[in-house]
């Protein structure tokens, strides 16, 4: 009698108002269109509402809403959406992973692309994001000859510090760091890049090197400058700490003051 | 550029600037308040007479009081900087649904220290200025002749508006430093749980005891006539 109940509650028709960003490209300018929405079940998550409202639009010869999604399982990082005024809604998770059980019968959702400079809008919903790609490329990598695969006793990692490197690394780059922070800063992001590679022996020898082209990168897109209010960590999808970000600060602080390199190319 | 310009531009290299002066600024809020504490003693301003000529007079003094006023300015212009290139971030549209999850203090660092900034424009006008070019009165302790700095200072605090605006410029100080203090340590890289307790509770105390025992001054007076 409680299974029955709760698929009862499970398959609830929520009537929902949708008041979505909707913007044909980069050059024209965008508004609000407001879309009710009938028969939303509280499982299904809020991409796949949004499929249904696409559904409908398309059945009545109108565009459909375009965002970004890929794997749907909340690792891609694809995902994005500032949903009532927070990026990925009201729950701590990826857009993907939120589901309509967080909202109420008769609610108006507010749906927002991500706002910053360096994240321009391509169409509606979707914005262009490349700008964390080039700042990945900036140094976000190993590049030096790391040879075979060592013998797993040869390289003592403390468990403490892999920990700490896993943790930086399930950042998914979905930039909802930026999209919350009220300078559009992306520290929480390249922090966590950075962190995780700094921490761990095949990363070090280029740790200076990186976090100084990193951050030049992050500058040149024009990502705003962090103010500590804290806001990326407490909405990050994948829990990434503000540790991070003092270990940027050291990282590139400890870099400018003892790196080899002394000029930098494209500087004026 | 140099590396030393290259990191001066950048955005960590600017929060650096704002964390270095701002922690040289408590500093100065320390030995200031120490000072005006001279005021509290019952002996018709001598004490705090003697203290303000010896601030304004002594060579050593005087050479960190320029390095003082420069560093006020740096922390004003590199803020000034920041927030410009901060408000261009977001791009050409903002968001018409926000709902924060920050703490308020450090969204409005700009604007708590803009009224600092007028408050520091009126305190400055009110005393130091008098001190250094106004008509003052003077007194004389052990045959030495003494600008009566303390006379200014009381006959200022007998009306209640100015005692107000030092009331309330002392509450936005509290809040601008409820956030400064703990985010100077985060920018400057401080981050470990071996002293993380340690900044916090002394960055609450700090913005709580200094701008309290600053504003209590101005009402001691007042209530003291």
């Amino acid at each position: 009698m409680n299974l029955l109940n709760g698929l009862k509650e499970a398959t609830n028709n929520m009537k929902i108002t949708l008041k979505v960003w909707r913007q044909k490209n980069n050059a024209t300018k965008g508004g609000f269109k407001v879309y009710p929405i009938e028969h939303v079940s509280t499982d299904m998550s809020f991409l796949e509402m949004l499929d249904v409202l696409n559904n409908d639009l398309v059945r009545k010869g109108e565009d459909a809403v375009a965002f970004d999604h890929d794997c749907r399982e909340g690792i891609c990082g694809m995902c994005s959406l500032y949903i009532n005024g927070k990026p990925h809604g009201p729950q701590q998770t990826t857009t993907c992973q939120l589901h309509m059980r967080s909202f109420k019968d008769g609610d108006t959702i507010t749906v927002e692309p991500w706002r910053a400079k360096a994240f321009p809008v391509i169409r509606d919903l979707v914005v262009d994001r490349t700008a964390f790609d080039r700042i990945q490329q900036a140094g976000g990598y190993v590049s030096i000859n790391t040879g075979g695969v060592p013998d797993a006793n040869e390289i003592p990692i403390p468990k403490k510090i892999a920990d700490e490197a896993f943790d930086a690394a399930v950042c998914i780059g979905c930039g909802a760091c930026v999209a919350a922070c009220k300078n559009a800063s992306a520290m929480l992001f390249v922090s966590a890049k950075v962190s995780q590679l700094a921490l761990l022996p095949q990363g070090k020898p280029e740790r200076k090197e990186r976090a100084e082209k990193m951050v030049a990168q992050m500058d040149a897109e024009g990502f705003g400058a962090c103010t500590n209010t804290g806001a990326c960590e407490a909405e990050c999808p994948k829990g990434i700490s503000l540790t991070n970000i003092a270990r940027l600060n050291r990282e590139y602080l400890s870099a400018s003051l003892t790196s080899y390199e002394v000029e930098v190319k494209g500087g004026d | 550029m140099n590396w030393f310009t290259k990191l001066l531009s950048s955005t960590l290299g600017r929060k650096v600037l704002m964390a270095l002066t701002g922690l040289f600024l408590i500093l100065f809020l320390v030995v200031h308040l120490i000072g005006n504490l001279q005021l509290l003693h019952s002996d018709q301003g001598q004490a705090f007479n003697i203290y303000a000529r010896f601030m304004t007079t002594n060579p050593l003094i005087k050479t960190v009081s320029y390095v003082n006023y420069a560093i006020i300015l740096v922390h004003i212009v590199w803020a000034l900087l920041l927030t410009i290139h901060n408000r261009k971030s977001r791009g050409p549209e903002g968001y018409a649904v926000t709902n924060g999850s920050s703490a308020w203090t450090s969204r409005n660092m700009g604007i708590l220290g803009t009224l600092i900034l007028i408050f520091l424009v009126i305190h400055l006008k009110g005393f130091w200025a008098e001190m250094h070019w106004g008509g003052i009165s003077t007194v004389t302790y052990d045959n030495e002749v003494y600008k009566d700095l303390y006379t200014v200072v009381d006959k200022a605090y007998t009306m209640e508006w100015y005692v107000a605006i030092y009331v309330v410029s002392m509450i936005a100080l509290a809040f601008h430093l409820w956030h400064g203090f703990i985010s100077a340590f985060q920018t400057l890289g401080l981050n470990h749980s071996k002293y993380n307790g340690l900044i916090r509770f002394v960055g609450r105390a700090f913005a709580i005891i200094v701008p309290a025992l600053f504003a209590l001054i101005p009402i001691w007076m007042y209530l003291d006539k």
